[in-house]
């Protein structure tokens, strides 16, 4: 972690969709004994029993940025929350944004991109979704708000896991893993899942991309080939290894990899097209990337049609040069995507 | 102004950094304003700090928190703080408790009217006291940003997400709509009470003709504008937001429609407040490197007040008769000039 991100006060996201138990996991990051003082930001101020010094009440105003990117929405209260905490730094070492239980992430998420001030003082950490085991399958279901929660998530707590059975417990991890196969998943009863594991994860810094997600690595053996099926609804498949597999109509993951090099002036301009005209529907991006002569990894990550992305270091001897990248998305035009991705390989 | 004669010839910028009055303050500082002859240094929690002709450092305790938002006439300073606490300091070094939310929402933004009316805003409640009347209240449809009032008439400027509201609190049903597209911080009127302008969360500002509410639409800034001044009359307002400081021009009845505005003072740095004299066409600019000049608007004749290499300067402000300058950076070192 370079020495500037490290001065960053992190943030935390914490979704979920309503009664999965996300208060619960934030008192107990606040009740444990680690010596830490956080900010915490919630939605319905003065409701929630939540013991903390320094605790704001936000209003989840969502607005669009004029700059003619229409999924560029930014949270306008989280501005201006941030800049009142700036007032205090010193006063605590970090951030957690607790949403409603029908938040969108992203417009919280993008916050910390978009805007300069905000992204100066602090950097997005993680996005933490705390899921009940018991209903969120039928969230999943009839909730556009619970599949996005589950998309966008870094970490996954699986909460209540004593209230289902172990059947249950392998359909809802599932239909979790069909729509997001990276976050890392913990199941838990009443939230306790080691508070490491939550916080001080790094996800969005570029410098852990690969560090923090070890499922990143083997995608490929999670990611089935589906465009060519045509079927209509949660089809079932066995995989032999006892597993049920779901596929999500509405939201998906898209891996592809490639072990001959990009070209550069290919792909650069291929993926800044493809989020500024698909931006709407991927989620979240990420990627490393070996470049046609070039010595140096590249990794991006991106939220919407927002990207980012750097040379991160050299390759290593006997490193197998590969690229991979994943999109999370609503309803991905896989085929496309796909296409476009085959025609930056340089032959 | 004798002191402000930059030699023809000279080919390095002329220097008056030696006569500053150096401050440590020893908290973040977040603006400065002058009470009486002392200039009150308002921190980022808390203290207010005094500063007299001498240099002397008297604090005072104003808040149980961090202080977000603070306006002065001159005669005294209202702040709102993250107590939910609306506060005002007399020149005496006084504290008065203006209001306090019931819910200790936080105070994101107060303004002062020249008759001792004053407003402050929690969430979308904007609230406005004068003497011994009743509070008023107007919401507004989202976050309120910045408040002023208008230089005549108890009329109050309200910003928000959309747009801006304008509103005699003492009229029922008076709240005039002024819709422009996107987030809207801060808002001035102009001192002859013909425009509003407003600072947008995109890097640029927004003003609107109060005649027929004509839109001006004022862009081309590299970073969201902070610090708005208006010249001596009014004929220009001063910004920060980019490497020089941008100047609009407002003299004439169409204020800055299709004019270009004027660039002054640049520097390698980005501006970040910026303060013009009351009285005289001169301004002080400070920089996001800690830089503070005084710049002619003439021909932009610059002198340096205070050099680089500091955090960015976070308060700025001259007395009312323009005879002191008062600046900090953001970590409360600063200092005073007398001219």
């Amino acid at each position: 972690m370079s020495e500037a991100t490290a001065q960053k006060i992190p943030v935390t996201v914490l979704t979920g969709y309503l009664g999965a138990g996300k208060t619960t996991l934030l008192n107990r990051i606040l009740s444990e004994n680690h010596g830490k003082k956080y900010a915490v930001i919630v939605n319905e101020f003065g409701e929630i029993g939540i013991d903390n010094d320094l605790i704001i009440g936000a209003d989840e105003e969502v607005f669009e940025m004029n700059n003619g990117c229409i999924c560029c929405t930014v949270r306008g209260d989280l501005v201006r929350i941030m800049e009142g905490l700036m007032k205090r730094k010193g006063k605590f070492d970090a951030i957690i944004v607790e949403t409603t239980g029908l938040a969108d992430p992203a417009p919280v998420a993008q916050t910390f991109f978009v805007d300069e001030d905000v992204q100066k003082n602090a950097r997005l950490d993680a996005v933490v979704t705390v899921a009940d085991a018991k209903w969120l399958s039928d969230r999943l279901k009839d909730a556009p708000e619970a599949k996005n929660q589950i998309a966008f998530a870094d970490v996954i707590v699986l909460n209540k896991i004593d209230l289902v059975s172990k059947g249950e417990l392998a359909e809802v991890e599932a239909r979790i893993r069909a729509i997001n196969p990276y976050a890392k998943l913990h199941r838990t009863e009443r939230c306790s899942v080691a508070l490491a594991d939550v916080l001080d994860r790094g996800a969005f810094d570029l410098d852990r991309i690969l560090d923090i997600e070890p499922d990143f690595l083997n995608a490929d053996d999670h990611d089935h080939d589906h465009h060519h099926h045509g079927h209509d609804h949660h089809h079932d498949h066995d995989h032999g290894h006892g597993l049920k597999h779901y596929h999500d109509e509405d939201m998906q993951s898209l891996s592809l990899k490639s072990d001959k090099p990009l070209d550069p002036n290919v792909f650069m301009p291929w993926l800044q097209n493809l989020v500024q005209v698909e931006g709407g529907k991927i989620l979240r991006s990420k990627g490393i990337l070996a470049f046609h002569d070039d010595d140096d990894r590249y990794v991006f990550q991106g939220v919407h049609m927002m990207l980012e992305g750097n040379h991160q270091r050299k390759w290593k001897d006997g490193e197998p040069r590969e690229s991979r990248l994943v999109f999370i998305g609503r309803e991905l035009p896989q085929d496309l995507i796909r296409q476009g991705f085959e025609s930056c390989i340089v032959s | 102004m004798k002191e402000f004669t930059p030699p023809a010839d000279s080919a390095s910028i002329v220097s008056v950094t030696e006569r500053v009055k150096p401050l440590a303050l020893g908290m973040v500082v977040t603006s400065v304003h002058f009470l009486g002859n002392r200039a009150a240094f308002v921190g980022g929690e808390e203290n207010v700090a005094f500063v007299d002709g001498q240099g002397e450092i008297s604090k005072v305790a104003v808040h149980s928190g961090g202080i977000l938002s603070a306006a002065s006439d001159g005669k005294r300073l209202v702040m709102g703080g993250d107590d939910g606490k609306v506060v005002s300091l007399d020149t005496k070094g006084e504290v008065t408790l203006l209001a306090t939310d019931p819910k200790r929402r936080w105070i994101d933004a107060v303004a002062l009217h020249p008759d001792g009316a004053y407003a402050w805003s929690a969430g979308k409640t904007a609230f406005f006291k004068s003497g011994k009347s009743e509070e008023k209240s107007l919401e507004v449809p989202s976050t309120v940003g910045g408040l002023a009032f208008a230089p005549k008439g108890q009329r109050l400027a309200i910003a928000h997400y959309n747009g801006a509201t304008l509103w005699f609190p003492n009229m029922e049903g008076s709240a005039e709509f002024l819709p422009w597209a996107g987030s809207h911080l801060g808002v001035t009127f102009s001192p002859d009470n013909k425009f509003l302008v407003t600072t947008m969360h995109e890097s640029a500002l927004h003003g609107w003709r109060l005649a027929d509410n004509r839109h001006m639409r004022m862009t081309g800034y590299p970073g969201r504008v902070r610090s708005m001044s208006w010249s001596a009359g009014g004929k220009a307002l001063a910004t920060s937001g980019a490497d020089t400081v941008i100047l609009w021009p407002f003299a004439s009845k169409d204020g800055p429609m299709g004019k270009e505005p004027a660039m002054l003072a640049p520097l390698q740095a980005r501006v970040s407040m910026v303060a013009c004299h009351p009285k005289n066409d001169i301004f002080a600019a400070g920089y996001s490197d800690g830089t503070v000049l005084m710049v002619r608007l003439e021909d932009g004749a610059e002198i340096l007040v205070r050099r680089n290499g500091t955090p960015p300067v976070a308060a700025l402000a001259w007395n009312a008769k323009g005879t002191l300058l008062a600046f900090a950076d953001e970590n409360g070192d600063g200092g005073l000039l007398e001219l």
